[in-house]
């Protein structure tokens, strides 16, 4: 028998109950990700791209259809699920390191030794070694991103959700994040679900790229990047990368257009 | 362009050195103690030259001729009568006003329930109920300690209830997620996070403790500084009066600066960033 798919959504619906009256969020939707895979979302603001992570991280729970992770239905909050939020979101009092191994302290009150080796491994991999001892204060943004992602990773989980995680950057700061990015997880392969509003990032982190039609949000269509790993800088410029790129903006504007 | 470049460090370099009035205003407290001078001093000559009469608004020279002939062991008496009710009525209200702010952000049946009754309290005057506690619970500190709580413990309550509310909802997702304990949640994000919100209640709320101790001396006391103003003023010496007044204000300031020090050595992450 063939293993479960790391997530699979089965015409999943959700409608929020607001002050305001009825919001359908999300209708029908179906899709699956492999284990390692890349996926990338892309859609229209407010077409339920959050809603979808909360829901695989288990944080909220589906009005109709189901979540599986690993082939198992989600019923509540699960711990080998990493988030990266749009923004950093560090605990301003904390050095950089623990903020790192905050995840740990929240969950068992401390944090030992191995803990703290594994943090310096994290901030040397997403490039902030020695910037253990450092307050998020004295970082720029990508730099506190990175603690993000390291905070993300500390718990080796099997599932990393990305909400936009380079949107506040500047554009140099954020190719140079997915290239990091790309290497990361070259070294530790992942099952990666990435929100994101940028078509040519999308083309070049992805496996495959989710695009999502306007609330209620739908899945218009899926393509697979055809571009073999291991991917670098030059990536970027492969006429494969850009011609997915440019598909997309396609298919996006076509739908602001209709 | 390279000219610019150039004669611009020297000019810069020569403002440096140039002693600057706006530069020393800008020393901490400069400029602050320049305008209490410079009132005082406006004072003493309007009150020369056009004559007032002492019973009306004395002199500040009057005023603090007094000190001396009150003499030390009797202002600190005083001071430490009141003190001793300001702070401990403060402290009460922190004991009381943070608990119960985790308490509402905890529980939305409480915050519906308990947070009107609040406002209530809040809204009647305290100097009106003060005469009643003091009726209640008769002499000593325990009536004027529990006035000064209740002036001083509504704004604690709400300022940290506002801050418990404003952690960052992705950390409230992420302590979740993670399962964690929930008094980690308030012990570890919230409460942390709730600290900027608490020092700017606590600056209010530690003058109106002053308040609070002055209030229940003027309902029923034998000692501190309140006490000392009414019995000065039922006397008619106006001077010694105003002298306590002086004193009530800087044990205000000396609170109010004691909290911007705790939070400076405390919690220097959190004050605002400098520019
Ligand atoms: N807890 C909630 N209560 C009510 N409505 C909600 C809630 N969460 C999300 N929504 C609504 O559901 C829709 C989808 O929200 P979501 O945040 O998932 O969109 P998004 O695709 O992530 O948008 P963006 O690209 O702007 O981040 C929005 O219209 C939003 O207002
Ligand atoms: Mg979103």
């Amino acid at each position: 028998m063939q293993p479960p798919p790391a997530i699979r959504f089965d015409r999943l619906g959700q409608v929020f109950e607001t002050r305001s009256g009825r919001v359908e969020a999300l209708r029908n939707v179906s899709f699956e990700v492999a284990r390692h895979e890349f996926l990338a979302v892309l859609g229209p603001s407010g077409c339920g791209k959050s809603t979808l992570l909360r829901m695989i991280a288990g944080l909220l729970q589906p009005s109709s259809g189901a979540v599986e992770v690993f082939g198992r239905r989600v019923t509540g909050p699960r711990e080998d699920i990493g988030i990266v939020f749009q923004k950093p979101t560090l605990l301003p009092w904390a050095t950089v390191e623990e903020n790192v191994t905050f995840p740990l302290r929240h969950k068992r009150g401390r944090a030992g030794r191995p803990d703290r080796e594994r943090a310096q491994a994290l901030l040397r991999m997403v490039g902030l070694e020695g910037f253990g001892k450092r307050l998020p204060d004295e970082l720029s943004g990508g730099m506190q991103q990175r603690v993000g992602i390291a905070r993300a990773l500390l718990m080796d989980p099997d599932i990393l959700l990305m909400d936009e995680p380079f949107s506040a950057l500047d554009a140099l700061t954020r190719e140079e994040m997915g290239f990091d990015l790309l290497r990361i997880f070259g070294e530790r392969p992942k099952t990666v679900v990435f929100i994101t509003h940028s078509v040519s990032e999308a083309a070049l982190l992805a496996d495959r790229v989710l695009v999502m039609t306007g609330r209620p949000g739908r899945v218009m269509t899926e393509l697979p990047v055809p571009v073999a790993r291991p991917r670098g800088r030059e990536t970027i410029e492969d006429p494969a990368v850009t011609g997915l790129a440019a598909q997309l903006r396609n298919l996006l504007l076509q739908r602001e257009a209709a | 362009m390279t000219l610019s470049i150039e004669d611009a460090a020297p000019r810069g370099q020569a403002a440096a050195r140039r002693p600057d009035l706006r530069r020393m205003l800008a020393a901490p407290g400069a400029a602050a103690l320049l305008a209490i001078l410079g009132t005082v001093a406006l004072w003493e000559l309007a009150a020369r030259v056009l004559g007032i009469p002492g019973y009306l608004l004395p002199a500040p020279s009057a005023i603090f001729a007094t000190f001396p002939s009150i003499g030390a062991a009797r202002w600190g008496s005083h001071v430490w009568a009141t003190l001793r009710v300001a702070l401990t009525g403060f402290g009460l209200a922190i004991a009381i006003a943070v608990p119960l702010a985790v308490a509402l952000v905890r529980s939305p049946v409480l915050n519906r329930t308990l947070y009107p009754l609040l406002v209530i309290v809040q809204s009647t005057p305290v100097v009106a109920i003060a005469p009643i506690i003091i009726v209640v619970l008769g002499a000593g500190d325990a009536p004027r300690i529990v006035i000064t709580t209740l002036i001083c413990f509504f704004p604690l309550v709400v300022s940290t209830a506002t801050g418990l509310a404003a952690t960052p909802p992705e950390l409230i997702e992420l302590s979740k997620s993670l399962r964690a304990p929930p008094i980690r949640e308030i012990t570890q994000i919230r409460l942390p996070f709730a600290v900027p919100y608490i020092f700017s209640a606590l600056k209010i709320s530690v003058t109106l403790s002053v308040i609070g101790a002055v209030v229940a001396e003027f309902c029923a006391s034998d000692a501190g500084v309140g006490y000392f103003i009414q019995f000065s003023t039922s006397m008619f010496k106006l001077p010694q009066a105003w002298a306590g007044l002086f004193v009530l204000a800087a044990m205000s300031l000396a609170l109010f600066q004691a909290v911007v020090l705790a939070q400076r050595l405390l919690f220097p992450w959190s004050l605002p960033r400098k520019p």
